[in-house]
């Protein structure tokens, strides 16, 4: 068992387990193929650690003497410490939690291992078809068309084998379209804006180049979703001088010329390693507790995390206002259309569409916005805040699209079914899990790795009321209108949950987050008991009306 | 003399603080003699104080008209166009003469009727009564006494005359301390702590030089520190930076020195001047009022105010003193220079910290009768009520508060009191509408009679206090004596949102949790009254038809099934009977329900603050 090869040492007694805000916890190390388990001996209280190892981003490891210390950093930003005894054994563990969080191939990985405890009431492997998506999209207009051009992955490998496109523009001039955008992501449809009929597409940028390059099938594909006499917005998500230095490498944007019904606008969305700096530096300040005041704020600001919150926002909120209020039709797209694309798709569709902000739609939006469309997920979560590797394709865009979606629930707490905990989970079940669901970097992947019928599927965990109940909002009551987040500086917050989980207490916090949920339910049984006393009291009534006038 | 000035000016816009494209609503601006009202085309109405405006600016004519801001003291910032240069030059002129007072008498207070008798206005001022709260700490003691030496203000006319001192304290050993102090602020109780029999004593700084002594003040200290029988030691706390207190040596003033005290540990916290504070609040209100803000400029405007420094300096000073106490059970001395600013901010924050009696409603206007407006934080000076010296002015207490809010923060269950509290105190500091913040010491106020010619605030607020109320508190996680024990790291604190922006509404939330939780547990309240009610009377009616009483009571008895029991031809009826109609008057009338539909009116009339910050389509490139 190749496992078996990397586990040195798989068990050491009287490791020390330190954690900030814990006792030390003394107990014994085991290690698994997949897991770090550390168990207290204790009866009384035993405590049990299980940390998968897909989700240590780095360790160190001190010795003092024969007493050896390794310093283990998670992805979902955690530290924590353990002193193990003897150098032999901590350099054995060390070695072999280096070499079992690093596995090269996914399906080693514990997805393809784990085995679940519960009963699956529901595939969450098939709670979000592309198909169930199009038949909701069918009982409001009969102007798209669902299109198995892709079906062998064969005209697009990062997009879904099914996509939606408009009606009238058939497979022969899709394949052309795909020829004029980078990897071939032609534009396909986002969203459909019930309330006007305004559509949100996405692509990757049109490969123009120097000498201006043009595809008519292109321009009649976008055309096709315009109203008569409507203009449309084309939002790229680079500043202007990146999508002009993007034409010397064959790419490029929609010329005026050949657009001539589009606007184009340019909103500036740095991408890769830019925002693994960001994130690498804000976790160095939050993690540093002797900062004085200064120090903190200039590091925050440093770190530049915020202003990435408040472009994405800025460039979602300009779509949204382009469909609601504009009236118009949008077409997003960056270079590849993998990354700050789709932050400025998903996050205009929590603005504008309330269903997404229900715990099944999210989900969806989750599964069609950034599974089906292609982020890389694999590549952009391998390595967290602790990494060193400085690979280009690692980059915390998951984490800002959730980051912005917290921002949002702030501003609009009663709007949302889900709480801050639901997204914090997905985050770091996109970084280290023991579902399928992130692996991969795209549908085409996933098909080859057989995720569905070798993996469990997050959602058929999360799906199960038992499960759900913590991830739901007691002050949720459904909005059905637009709702429009402030992105000025003085409304952006830290997310604390995510960033200074490990740093503080959260002890009053939680206490008072408790307090509050047992005021609601107390709310709604007093309301119920209200309502029950009531009817008994007028049935009583109708009782003796019916005495008196037998 | 006294004028009215009656002015009434049409078609003034009243421009979008923060908006780039000049968004406006147009109204109506009215001057009356103690308001500056404004009543937009939708007859929304903005009400101004003139007490509240703490600057007035014509900026140069522009092609609409004249533009006219105003800066209050409760930080709303509004930015009029009055369409002709005449109008705006008069209403500008008069707000000028309006805003400025130089006598106590001129001020709102003196003319605010809220329809009370005598004895109600006199019951108000009773409300906080300072021997009591002596009391409570458990003073006077074997060790400590009521002095009568400040009957007069005679030793010290900033002190009030009711002062707690060491029962070894003698007259003389007083007398002569408080010639060594700044201002003859000798070294008194402001907090005693029962269990640890350790006190907090006040004072200002000693006339120490370079070398002078006086026997007297170190007898007095000694005195302090023998008044506690559990540590001998005592901390002398000099919240000024090292550096200031150095200097003012110079002046003949200075801090203790550790040779000439026996049993004292000196510490210096650090907590900047009065001038260094105002400068820092300045530059924090330039940055936050800046259109087109980003990010980085917010945070870098934040870091270089000091702001939030000077706040956790504060703090830090608070939790060092409560360290001592609790964990020492050493009495501590604070002084700063004179003693009433940030002595005033650590010796509230200390005894907020240690005594969860000032964390409930009441109890919090106790500790600002006590710690600020008796021991003489000079309200009017610094809050500039009357036409004074611009350099007096520092927000002081707006940092005393915006300490409690950070506090409230980390301690969501802890407070009896919401935000909305601490921000409608600070309101009426500025006011000058009710007597308690007028004048600058208790000598002061008795002089001018305020208690027989204004209103106190405290009753007000409990009237309502509701409104006021932390829906989340707990008192039983902090019984009493229960020490809270911030984390002053410095991600704990933040930029106080509703403070400074407190009238930008785009910046806000739009839905406040805290309101919803609020109107709830009133809500509650009221059903669990009905359910009293509806029980009884369903206890009298089963008396009635069954002829015997009902032996238990219904709370108990099943709800639900009672109405499968009634024959389904009486069903229909149901809808007409007063019952249910009822029912839907409590859920319509719900306070969250309307809360909720007001919150979606707005959302539908108002433009998206997106919108109107600086993303406005009309600046799209092609």
């Amino acid at each position: 068992m190749e496992f078996a090869e990397l586990i040195k040492t798989p068990r050491v007694d009287n490791v020390v387990l330190h954690r900030p805000f814990y006792p030390a916890v003394e107990g014994t190390l085991c290690l698994t193929g997949h897991h770090l388990i550390l168990s207290s001996r204790r009866q009384d209280d035993a405590e049990e650690l299980w940390l998968l190892h897909s989700n240590i981003d780095s360790i160190e490891k001190r010795f003092v003497g024969s007493l050896g210390t390794i310093i283990i950093k998670c992805k979902d930003l955690r530290i924590i410490q353990l002193d193990i005894p003897g150098m032999e054994e901590c350099l054995n563990i060390a070695s072999s939690i280096e070499a079992l969080s690093t596995l090269d191939s996914v399906t080693l990985m514990y997805p393809f291992f784990y085995r679940p405890m519960f009963e699956v009431v529901e595939d969450g492997w098939r709670s979000f078809l592309p198909e169930q998506e199009f038949e909701l999209l069918s009982s409001l207009t009969d102007e798209w068309r669902l299109s198995c051009i892709n079906k062998e992955f064969s005209v697009c490998p990062s997009y879904p084998a099914v996509v939606i496109v408009p009606k009238s523009i058939d497979d022969e001039a899709l394949r052309k379209v795909a020829l004029f955008r980078h990897c071939s992501r032609f534009p396909v449809l986002s969203y459909y804006h019930k309330k006007n009929g305004m559509v949100m597409m996405r692509s990757s940028q049109p490969l123009t180049g120097t000498n201006g390059r043009r595809c008519k099938e292109d321009e009649k594909l976008i055309n096709a979703t315009l109203r008569a006499g409507k203009r449309g917005y084309i939002i790229d998500t680079r500043s202007l001088n990146v999508a002009q230095q993007a034409r010397a490498k064959g790419g490029g944007f929609e010329q005026e010329a050949h657009y001539p019904q589009w606007r184009r606008i340019h909103k500036s969305i740095e991408r890769f390693n830019i925002l693994q700096e960001s994130l690498i530096k804000l976790v160095e300040a939050c993690n540093d507790q002797s900062h004085n005041m200064d120090r903190w704020l200039s590091k925050l600001e440093a770190s530049n995390w915020l202003t990435h919150i408040k472009e994405i926002l800025t460039a979602a909120c300009l779509a949204a206002q382009c469909i609601d209020r504009e009236g118009a039709s949008v077409l997003v797209h960056g270079t590849e259309g993998t990354d700050s694309t789709l932050q400025v798709t998903s996050l205009a569709q929590i603005i504008l569409d309330p269903r997404c902000r229900t715990i099944r739609g999210f989900e969806s939006l989750v599964v069609r916005e950034w599974l089906q469309a292609g982020h890389p997920f694999q590549q952009r979560c391998a390595q967290s805040a602790y990494s060193n590797s400085k690979q280009k394709w690692e980059a915390p865009v998951f984490l800002l699209f959730l980051d912005c979606v917290w921002q949002i629930l702030r501003q609009f707490p009663c709007s949302f079914e889900f709480n801050e905990h639901f997204l914090i989970m997905l985050f770091e079940h996109a970084y280290a899990s023991q579902f399928g669901t992130f692996l991969g970097n795209n549908e085409n992947e996933r098909s080859k790795l057989k995720l569905q019928p070798k993996t469990m599927s997050l959602w058929s965990w999360v799906n199960r009321p038992e499960e759900l109940n913590k991830y739901k909002n007691p002050l949720f009551e459904a909005n059905s209108l637009v709702i429009w987040p402030s992105v000025a500086p003085q409304s952006l917050q830290l997310w604390e949950g995510v960033f200074l989980r490990w740093n503080r207490s959260s002890k009053f916090l939680d206490e008072a987050y408790e307090e509050m949920v047992t005021l609601i339910e107390y709310n709604k049984q007093l309301k119920a008991k209200v309502n029950a006393l009531r009817r008994q009291l007028a049935e009583l009534e109708t009782d003796d009306r019916m005495q008196e006038n037998p | 003399f006294f004028f009215i000035f009656f002015l009434q000016v049409e078609q003034v816009k009243l421009l979008d603080r923060f908006s780039t494209s000049n968004k406006s609503v147009t109204g109506t601006l009215y001057l009356t003699a103690t308001h500056l009202l404004f009543i937009d085309s939708s007859q929304r109405e903005t009400w101004i104080l003139h007490h509240h405006i703490a600057a007035v600016e014509k900026l140069p004519l522009t092609t609409s008209g004249c533009p006219l801001v105003i800066q209050c003291k409760n930080f709303r910032i509004v930015h009029f166009v009055v369409p002709r240069e005449r109008d705006c030059h008069d209403i500008y002129n008069s707000l000028l003469q309006l805003s400025r007072t130089a006598q106590y008498d001129e001020l709102y207070a003196f003319s605010y009727n809220p329809k009370q008798n005598a004895s109600e206005q006199v019951k108000g001022w009773q409300l906080i009564d300072l021997a009591e709260e002596y009391k409570r700490m458990g003073v006077p003691n074997a060790n400590w006494q009521l002095s009568d030496a400040n009957r007069d203000y005679k030793i010290c006319e900033t002190y009030p005359k009711e002062l707690y001192v060491p029962r070894t304290a003698s007259k003389p050993i007083i007398v002569g301390s408080s010639k060594f102090r700044s201002k003859g602020r000798f070294p008194v109780l402001s907090y005693y702590h029962k269990d640890k029999e350790a006190a907090i004593c006040r004072c200002s700084q000693p006339l120490s030089g370079f070398s002078a002594r006086c026997l007297e003040d170190e007898h007095m200290l000694q005195a302090i520190s023998k008044a506690n029988p559990s540590n001998r030691f005592m901390y002398v706390m000099d919240t000024r930076p090292k550096l200031n207190a150095m200097a003012n040596r110079a002046a003949g003033k200075g801090y203790e020195n550790e040779d000439n005290y026996s049993n004292i540990r000196f510490q210096f916290v650090g907590i900047e001047n009065i001038h260094v504070m105002r400068s820092s609040l300045q530059k924090l209100l330039e940055v936050s009022g800046t259109k087109g803000l980003s990010v980085n400029d917010f945070l870098s405007g934040l870091e270089s105010s000091g702001w939030l420094r000077h706040i956790k300096a504060v703090l830090d000073a608070a939790v060092f003193l409560v360290k001592a106490i609790a964990v020492e059970s050493a009495s501590v001395l604070v002084h700063c220079s004179d003693g009433w600013d940030r002595t005033s901010q650590v010796c509230s924050l200390g005894a907020l910290l240690l005594d969860s009696y000032y964390r409930t409603i009441k109890g919090f206007m106790v500790l600002i009768e006590k710690d600020w407006i008796a021991f003489g934080h000079k309200f009017s000076d610094r809050c500039c009520q009357l036409d004074g010296d611009p350099k007096e002015i520092s927000p002081v207490f707006t940092q005393f508060l915006e300490s409690v809010w950070n506090l409230t923060e980390q301690f969501p269950q802890a407070f009896e009191y919401n935000e909305a509290f601490l921000l409608q105190i600070h309101e009426h500091v500025h006011s000058c509408q009710f007597g308690n913040f007028l004048g600058n010491c208790q000598k002061e106020r008795e002089e001018l009679k305020f208690k027989e010619k204004t209103y106190s605030l405290w009753p007000f607020l409990l009237d309502e206090q509701k409104k006021y109320q932390n829906p989340l508190y707990n008192p039983d996680i902090s019984p009493e004596l229960t020490l809270l024990e911030p984390n002053t790291v410095s991600f704990n604190f933040k930029f106080w949102r509703n403070m400074y922006h407190q009238f930008d509404r785009s910046l806000h939330p739009r839905q406040s949790v805290l309101d919803l939780i609020m109107n709830m547990s009133e809500q509650n309240k009221q059903l669990e009254k009905d359910i009293k009610e509806l029980e009884a009377k369903i206890k009298r009616r089963n008396g009635q038809v069954d002829g015997v009483p009902l032996k238990e009571p219904l709370q108990s008895a099943p709800l639900a099934p009672v109405s499968l029991k009634s024959p389904p031809c009486f069903k229909k009826e149901q809808p007409l009977m007063p019952g249910t109609d009822s029912m839907r008057t409590i859920e319509g009338s719900s306070s969250a329900d309307n809360r909720y539909s007001e919150f979606m009116e707005e959302l539908a009339k108002a433009e998206p603050a997106m919108v109107s910050l600086e993303y406005g389509v009309a600046r799209m490139t092609c």
